[in-house]
């Protein structure tokens, strides 16, 4: 498999980053070089080989459904670049 | 002053407690040290002082009335990835500009618990990607190191740079670190320091910015072995926060240091003798073996078979897990925000001008691998890859090893700006050959210091072992040390 120009665009909009026509140029080969290396993977035989979903056996410690945390909205919008009255600011998403 | 800070922590710890110097002059003494150095190195983002000076006195006032923590009064540096409440917190990127985080880490606020004091935030690679402290957009660290008759600028390795650079610079008494694919333990061997990544889940990974969830573990660097146990233990807990931190007890790593290691059987991976390897790396890990069993232990030959596809194997996971985890900067809950002509150009032109050419190459990756139609044929066949590298080591210690020797990296450090590396990005990530099984794994890992290579500069032994037996690492680390002695650079700054 190798990655051409409309793959890199088409990333590049999934991933939510704006590139230029430069910078996709460039990620074109840089990303198939990476793909190229990686690409070795498919000799090794899987057959029977669950994929690894933990890599310390364990079992997912649970808490009771309690509310352990709140009441700090003041530190939660602390850092957003714009607020108003305790909620985030965004351009407008519906007309 | 300047002599208090050449002190390790032990040493430190013994004179403070003896009342030879408080806290207030040992932070003193690293503040002045860093306002002299820092320059020069680079290796604080971020210097805090007078945080750290009221952090030294309480603790002095702490010992008067009879507290003394495990690190009471110890100087600390801390990655710019862990974050600490009101500090300069921001994983070295453009893209968490002005970061102040409300919340403490976990590891950290088991540091200070402690009694330790925060010198500042450390440089390191732009969230934790890269093998050289060349992409924080805070720029590259300098090694404290320079090869024999040579002024040219070395890099300290990555991504944990700046922590390795301080440690060495004499900066800071010990520095946090991260570890995923090698962050830890490649900058120590490249600095002549000391790094340990624990097993998976030993340490909390709360409010430690993630970058590959899976595989992400913190740990210390330190200038030797005895202060990575005292900093470790201080670092490890189970947290109910990380509901990946373990639950089992953390063992006085320290206690371990000095025991014979008779009876021991360390074993020696044939695939780690790696295609172009320098002859100089191959003699000291013939020397390292050479040490141990001197110190008693039985030498074994093993195969860990899938080794060659732990770095393929990486370069699918870890950018799968970076694409999502980085999802979250996005202009609107923190850090940098660039206007665009809706809530989509917004989070493009925010992620275009935040993120570095390393990270938003990684984020292209993940995305790609995680998309529809190639999920199976590189995330899940990687996954799948995974189990069998884990396999290949449980094999080995079910037959008696109980850890593994390999070098710590394939080369001694490498000039800032190399025009090489710099036109392969699969040529920098060669760099982590031999420490991105032990994530992969999950293992603990620690690299020490055992030589320097023809240009005068230092070189690390890997040790891998079982999971949660650290104490191990650091018994098996401590012979090594006290048979190759330690590594500090000549200053010239």
């Amino acid at each position: 498999m190798s990655v051409d120009l409309a793959t890199v665009k088409r990333v590049a909009r999934l991933a939510r980053i704006a590139v230029t026509e430069e910078d996709a140029n460039r990620m074109v080969g840089e990303l198939n070089g990476i793909i190229n290396f990686v690409e070795q993977l498919s000799e090794v035989d899987v057959t029977g080989v669950e994929p690894m979903t933990s890599v310390t056996p364990m079992e997912m410690r649970k808490r009771t459904d309690a509310v352990t945390d709140g009441d700090k909205a003041d530190d939660i919008v602390a850092n957003a670049p714009s607020t108003d009255h305790n909620f985030f600011l965004v351009p407008k998403v519906v007309e | 002053m300047t002599e208090l800070t050449s002190l390790t922590i032990a040493e430190a710890r013994e004179k403070l407690e003896a009342r030879e110097f408080t806290s207030v002059e040992l932070t003193e003494a690293y503040l002045s040290a860093i306002d002299a150095a820092n320059s020069v190195f680079n290796a604080y983002v971020a210097v805090t002082p007078e945080k750290a000076l009221g952090m030294a006195k309480a603790s002095d006032e702490r010992r008067a009335a009879g507290t003394v923590g495990a690190l009471e009064g110890i100087p600390l540096g801390i990655k710019d990835l862990f974050a600490t409440r009101d500090v300069h917190t921001q994983a070295c990127s453009h893209i968490l500009d002005g970061f102040l985080p409300k919340y403490e880490s976990t590891v950290t606020q088991n540091l200070w618990d402690d009694g330790a004091v925060m010198l500042g935030k450390l440089n390191m690679d732009e969230f934790a990607m890269g093998s050289s402290n060349e992409t924080s957009h805070y720029g590259a660290v300098v090694n404290p190191w320079r090869a024999n008759g040579s002024n040219q600028q070395l890099v300290p390795g990555g991504s944990s740079g700046g922590s390795a650079a301080a440690v060495s610079a004499f900066l800071c008494a010990g520095a946090t670190a991260t570890d995923t694919g090698g962050s830890i333990r490649q900058p120590a061997a490249f600095t002549g320091t000391v790094g340990i990544k624990p097993t998976y889940g030993r340490c909390s990974r709360w409010g430690t910015v993630a970058f590959a969830s899976s595989l992400d573990q913190a740990g210390p660097i330190a200038r030797d072995v005895r202060d990575a146990a005292i900093m470790l233990r201080s670092m490890a807990s189970v947290d109910a926060k990380d509901t990946t931190s373990v639950d089992l007890p953390v063992p006085d790593y320290e206690a371990s240091l000095g025991q014979s290691l008779k009876g021991m059987k360390i074993g020696i991976p044939k695939e780690y003798r790696v295609e172009g390897m320098p002859e100089e790396i191959e003699k000291l890990w013939a020397q390292g073996i050479a040490w141990l069993k001197d110190a008693g232990a039985e030498i074994v030959d093993i195969t860990l078979p899938h080794t060659k596809y732990a770095l393929p194997a990486y370069y699918i996971v870890a950018p799968a897990e970076a694409s999502s985890n980085l999802a979250r900067y996005d202009g609107v809950r923190y850090g940098l925000r660039v206007d665009g002509k809706d809530i989509v150009d917004m989070y493009e032109k925010t992620r275009a001008a935040g993120f570095g050419t390393e990270v938003k190459r990684r984020i292209m990756i993940g995305t790609y691998v995680l998309s529809a139609g190639y999920y199976d044929a590189y995330y899940l066949q990687a996954q799948k890859v995974r189990t069998l590298i884990k396999r290949d080591f449980e094999i080995v210690f079910d037959a008696g090893v109980d850890a593994i020797l390999t070098p710590a990296t394939p080369s001694s450090a490498f000039g800032i700006a190399d025009e090489d590396l710099a036109s392969d990005p699969v040529k920098m990530y060669l760099n982590d050959i031999f420490t991105v099984t032990v994530n992969m794994a999950g293992l603990p890992g620690i690299a020490v210091p055992a030589g320097l290579d023809a240009k005068g500069l230092p070189l690390g032994l890997q040790l891998i072992g079982k999971p949660f037996e650290e104490e191990t690492l650091f018994r098996t680390a401590h012979v090594i040390e006290q048979a190759a002695g330690r590594f500090t650079p000549a200053k010239w700054w």
